[in-house]
C-alpha cells in the first residue's frame, strides 16, 4: 500500500474469458487427462494378468476336487462267504461273484461288453481285497445289498478329466484301449462318474504310487499348528518391542542401529531363517526335525520384522496430541500407551500381523531346510502337543512336493493345492479388512 | 484502549504458588526460553501474553514437565510449587501433572465418548468411590466446563465429533475434572466463538477461587479481562512482568507498549 507501489503498476494480464480454456489451462488438462489415462492403464494391466492367473489356476486345479468313482450295488449271500472262505484263493473267489454281479447289471441296462478280472482290477484296483475286507469287519452285512462307492484307478480317473486320451494310449499293464471301452459302457450305465472328491481336502498325502488318495488335509494342520506358533510368538514379541522402541526407547545411536537392522532383517531372504532354523533349532536344540514347532519357530523370525515395521508405523500415526491428552491429565507414559495410543493403533498392528502371517503362511523355502518337504504326513496327529512336534508337511511345502512328482495327477492335485491356500490367504486378508474397520475410530 | 473493567480488580497479594528462578529452555541449540524470574501467585489468574514464537508455550509447558516428553529439549534453572522444586530428582511428573492440569493449544479430546473423556483423569486417580460419584463429577465438570447443556443428551457420543469450540471446552472440563491447584491453559478460547468465549472466561474468573490459573492468550482484551497478574515475553526473555492493570495502563518496558498497542507482534 506504499506510494511506490502506485507509482509502477505491475502489468496485469490480459484479460480472458472464463468459458474458453486458455493455452496453460489447455496443456494442463491434457497433461491431467494422459496421467490418468497411464494410470487406468496400468491398473487394467495388473487387472488381466490377475484374471489370467485366476483363470488358469482355477482351470488346473479344479479337476483336483473330483474324483472318478464306481457306485455298485452288491449282493453277498452267507452261502457265497462261506464258500470263498473256504478257497485257497479267497480275494479271487471275491472279484468272481463281483464280475457276475456287474455282467447282470450290464446286461439288464443292455450295454454289451465282455471284460475280464484282470481289467476290473486295471479301472477300479483289487476289488476282491477290499469285498473280503469290508464282509469279515461287517458279517451283519451279507445276505443284503450294499451300495459300494469304490475309487476308479487315476488313469481311468485321468481318463474322465482329459489327461488320458484315446489317440494318445499305449496299451500298458495299467490301462489298455479295451479298458477305455470298458469305462465308457459303465459310464453309460451310471455306474462310473466323477464326484466331488472330499479326500482331497480332508485327507493326508499318499505314496507316489496312488495320486488319486493324496489330500491336503493333513498339510493344512500342520500349517495351522505352524502358524498357532508365529501368531502366538510373533504379535506380543513383535508388539511388545515396537512399543518399546517407538514410545519408551531413547533416540540414540543404539536404537538407531536396531532400527536400521529390523530393517534389514526384514530384507533377509527367507531361505537364509531356514538355515538358521536348521542350525539352531534342530542341529543345536535337537528339536524334532520336519515339525511345526520348528517351521512356525523359523517363520516367527520371518514375520517378526514385518509386524515391528507395521506396528510401529501405526504407533508413529496416532496423533501426539493424544499423548499429551493422556499425560496432562495425569495419566503415566504406560497407561498413555496402553490406554489411547494402543487401541488406536490396533486396526494398523492387526493389519499387519495379519499379512505377516499369510507371508509366513506362503512361504516354502524355509520349510525346505527343516525337512518339511519331501516328507509324506500319512496321517493327523493324534493329540494337540504331537500336533506341533510330529513330522508333518504345510501346504506350500506339500504343493512343493505335489509339483516335483513325474505322475501328471500329482501336478493337477499341486494346483488344487494352490486353490485351497489361496481360500485361506483370501480369507486372512478379508479377516484384516473386517477387522480394520471394525476397529477403525473415525476423527 | 483497554480501560474498561481493570479500575476496580482486585489486586490482593497471595501466597505464591509457583516460583521460577533463572530458568533457560534448549531445543537442542536453540535458546527458547532466556533466564526467566517470575513468581505466579495463588487463587490468581496469570496471563501470558507476548508475539507468535516468543516461548509462552514453552515456558507454560515447564511448569508442569510437558517438555519432558520432547527429547531434545532440556530445562535449567529452578521452578518450585509450593516450596517445592518440581525438577527435582525425586518428583514423578505423573503426580505432578495431576496437581497442573493442561488444556492444549490444539483441542486434544480423547477418540472416546464424551462421558470417558471426562471420566479418564479421575479413574486413573482414583477420584471415584462408586459410579454414581463418577457421574456427579462428569457432570459438575462439563457444567463448569460451560458445556453441559450441549453434551447433556449424548454422553455417550465421541468426543471427537463435536465442534472445535465444543471440544476445546471439553478439554477444559477434562482438565478440572481432576481436582487440579493449578491449571495452564495454552489459548484456550483460540478456537472459540465469543459466546463461548465469555463462557471460558466467566469459568477461568470461577476458577480463580480455588485454583491458581495461567492463561496463554493472544488476545489483549481477554488477557486484560480475565488476569490479574500479566506476563510479556518477547523472543525468549520474560520483559515485564506485574499487575494487569499497570501493564496495559502503564508499561514500564517500551517494547511492551509496543506490543500492547500493536506495534510490534
Ligand atoms: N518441539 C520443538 N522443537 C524445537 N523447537 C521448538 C519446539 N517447540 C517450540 N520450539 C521453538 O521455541 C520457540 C518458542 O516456541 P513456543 O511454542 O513456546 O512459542 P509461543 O510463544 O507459544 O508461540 P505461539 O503464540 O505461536 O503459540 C520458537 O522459536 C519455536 O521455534
Ligand atoms: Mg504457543
Amino acid at each position: 500500500m506504499t506510494d511506490a507501489s502506485m507509482d509502477t503498476p505491475r502489468p496485469r494480464r490480459a484479460k480472458t474469458s472464463l468459458v474458453s480454456e486458455d493455452a496453460r489451462t489447455k496443456k494442463r488438462n491434457a497433461a491431467e487427462k494422459r496421467f490418468q489415462a497411464y494410470g487406468i492403464a496400468a491398473i487394467a494391466t495388473g487387472l488381466f494378468f490377475l484374471a489370467v492367473l485366476a483363470f488358469s489356476i482355477v482351470r488346473s486345479g479344479l479337476p483336483a476336487f473330483t474324483t472318478t468313482v464306481v457306485d455298485v450295488n452288491f449282493t453277498l449271500t452267507q452261502e457265497q462267504f462261506d464258500e470263498a472262505e473256504g478257497q485257497l484263493f479267497k480275494t479271487k473267489a471275491y472279484s468272481g461273484y463281483f464280475i457276475t454281479a456287474l455282467q447282470k447289471k450290464l446286461e439288464a441296462e443292455n450295454v454289451q461288453v465282455a471284460f475280464d478280472e484282470a481289467a476290473i482290477e486295471r479301472i477300479m484296483g483289487k476289488i476282491g481285497g477290499t469285498l473280503r475286507e469290508y464282509y469279515t469287519a461287517n458279517p451283519d452285512q451279507l445276505g443284503q445289498e450294499v451300495a459300494f462307492k469304490l475309487n476308479a484307478s487315476s488313469r481311468v480317473d485321468g481318463y474322465f478329466k482329459g489327461r488320458v486320451q484315446r489317440e494318445t494310449l499305449q496299451d500298458s499293464r495299467f490301462l489298455t484301449l479295451a479298458d477305455l471301452d470298458l469305462v465308457d459302457a459303465l459310464a453309460e450305465a451310471g455306474i462310473v462318474h466323477s464326484a466331488f472328491d472330499w479326500g482331497f481336502i480332508t485327507g493326508a498325502d499318499s505314496g507316489v504310487d496312488n495320486p488319486g488318495g493324496a489330500g491336503i488335509g493333513a498339510s493344512v494342520v500342520g500349517s495351522f499348528f505352524m502358524m498357532l506358533v508365529v501368531l502366538f510368538l510373533s504379535l506380543p514379541i513383535g508388539v511388545a518391542a515396537s512399543i518399546y522402541l517407538e514410545e519408551f526407547a531413547p533416540q540414540n545411536r543404539w536404537t538407531d542401529m536396531i532400527e536400521v537392522n529390523i530393517s534389514n532383517l526384514a530384507a533377509v531372504p527367507s531361505i537364509v531363517f531356514g538355515i538358521l532354523g536348521l542350525a539352531v533349532f534342530i542341529q543345536f536344540m535337537h528339536l524334532p526335525q520336519s515339525a511345526p514347532l520348528v517351521g512356525g519357530l523359523v517363520l516367527t523370525l520371518m514375520t517378526l520384522p514385518t509386524i515391528i515395521i507395521s506396528t510401529r508405523a501405526s504407533l508413529k500415526a496416532v496423533p501426539p496430541s493424544i499423548r499429551d491428552a493422556a499425560l496432562g491429565v495425569g495419566a503415566s507414559k504406560m497407561q498413555s500407551v496402553f490406554h489411547h495410543v494402543l487401541p488406536l493403533a490396533m486396526p494398523g498392528i492387526l493389519t499387519g500381523t495379519i499379512i505377516g502371517l499369510a507371508q509366513a503362511l506362503g512361504e516354502t523355502a524355509p520349510l525346505l531346510l527343516i525337512g518339511m518337504v519331501g516328507f509324506v504326513a500319512r496321517g493327523y496327529p493324534d493329540g494337540f502337543i504331537s500336533g506341533f512336534t510330529d513330522p508333518n508337511s504345510a501346504m506350500p511345502a506339500q504343493i512343493y512336493t505335489w509339483a516335483a512328482r513325474a505322475d501328471q495327477a500329482f501336478y493337477e492335485k499341486a494346483w488344487g493345492g494352490i486353490i485351497i491356500l489361496l481360500i485361506f490367504l483370501l480369507t486372512m486378508n478379508i479377516i484384516a479388512i473386517i477387522l480394520r474397520r471394525r476397529f477403525e475410530r473415525r476423527w | 484502549m483497554y480501560d474498561a473493567p481493570h479500575t476496580e480488580r482486585d489486586v490482593d497479594q497471595q501466597d505464591i504458588k509457583i516460583s521460577a528462578r533463572k530458568v533457560q529452555v534448549y531445543y537442542g541449540t536453540t535458546h527458547a526460553i532466556k533466564d526467566v524470574d517470575c513468581d505466579i501467585e495463588d487463587k490468581t489468574v496469570t496471563a501470558f501474553i507476548g508475539p507468535s514464537g516468543c516461548g509462552k508455550s514453552t515456558f507454560l509447558r515447564c511448569l508442569n514437565r510437558m517438555n519432558d516428553t520432547i527429547d531434545v529439549c532440556r530445562v535449567e534453572g529452578d521452578i518450585s510449587i509450593d516450596g517445592e522444586d518440581i525438577y527435582d530428582k525425586r518428583v514423578d511428573p505423573v503426580q505432578l501433572r495431576a496437581k497442573v492440569g493442561m488444556v492444549f493449544q490444539k483441542p486434544n479430546p480423547f477418540p472416546k465418548s464424551i462421558y470417558d473423556n471426562i471420566a479418564y483423569g479421575p479413574r486413573i486417580h482414583g477420584l471415584a468411590k462408586s459410579k454414581a460419584d463418577l457421574d456427579e463429577i462428569v457432570e459438575k465438570s462439563l457444567r463448569r466446563g460451560a458445556i453441559w447443556d450441549e453434551v447433556k443428551d449424548r454422553l455417550d457420543a465421541p468426543g471427537t465429533g463435536l465442534s472445535g469450540g465444543q471440544q476445546q471446552r471439553l478439554c477444559i472440563a477434562r482438565a478440572i475434572a481432576t481436582e487440579p491447584e493449578v491449571l495452564l491453559m495454552d489459548e484456550p478460547c483460540s478456537a472459540l466463538d465469543p459466546i463461548a468465549t465469555s463462557q471460558v472466561e466467566e469459568l477461568i474468573d470461577e476458577l480463580r477461587q480455588d485454583y491458581s490459573v495461567v492463561i496463554v492468550t493472544h488476545s489483549m482484551q481477554q488477557a486484560a479481562r480475565v488476569s490479574q497478574k500479566t506476563a510479556f515475553f518477547h523472543l525468549g526473555n520474560l520483559v515485564e512482568f506485574g499487575d494487569t492493570g499497570k501493564i496495559f495502563t502503564n508499561p514500564v518496558d517500551s517494547r511492551t507498549e509496543s506490543y500492547i498497542t500493536g506495534r510490534i507482534g
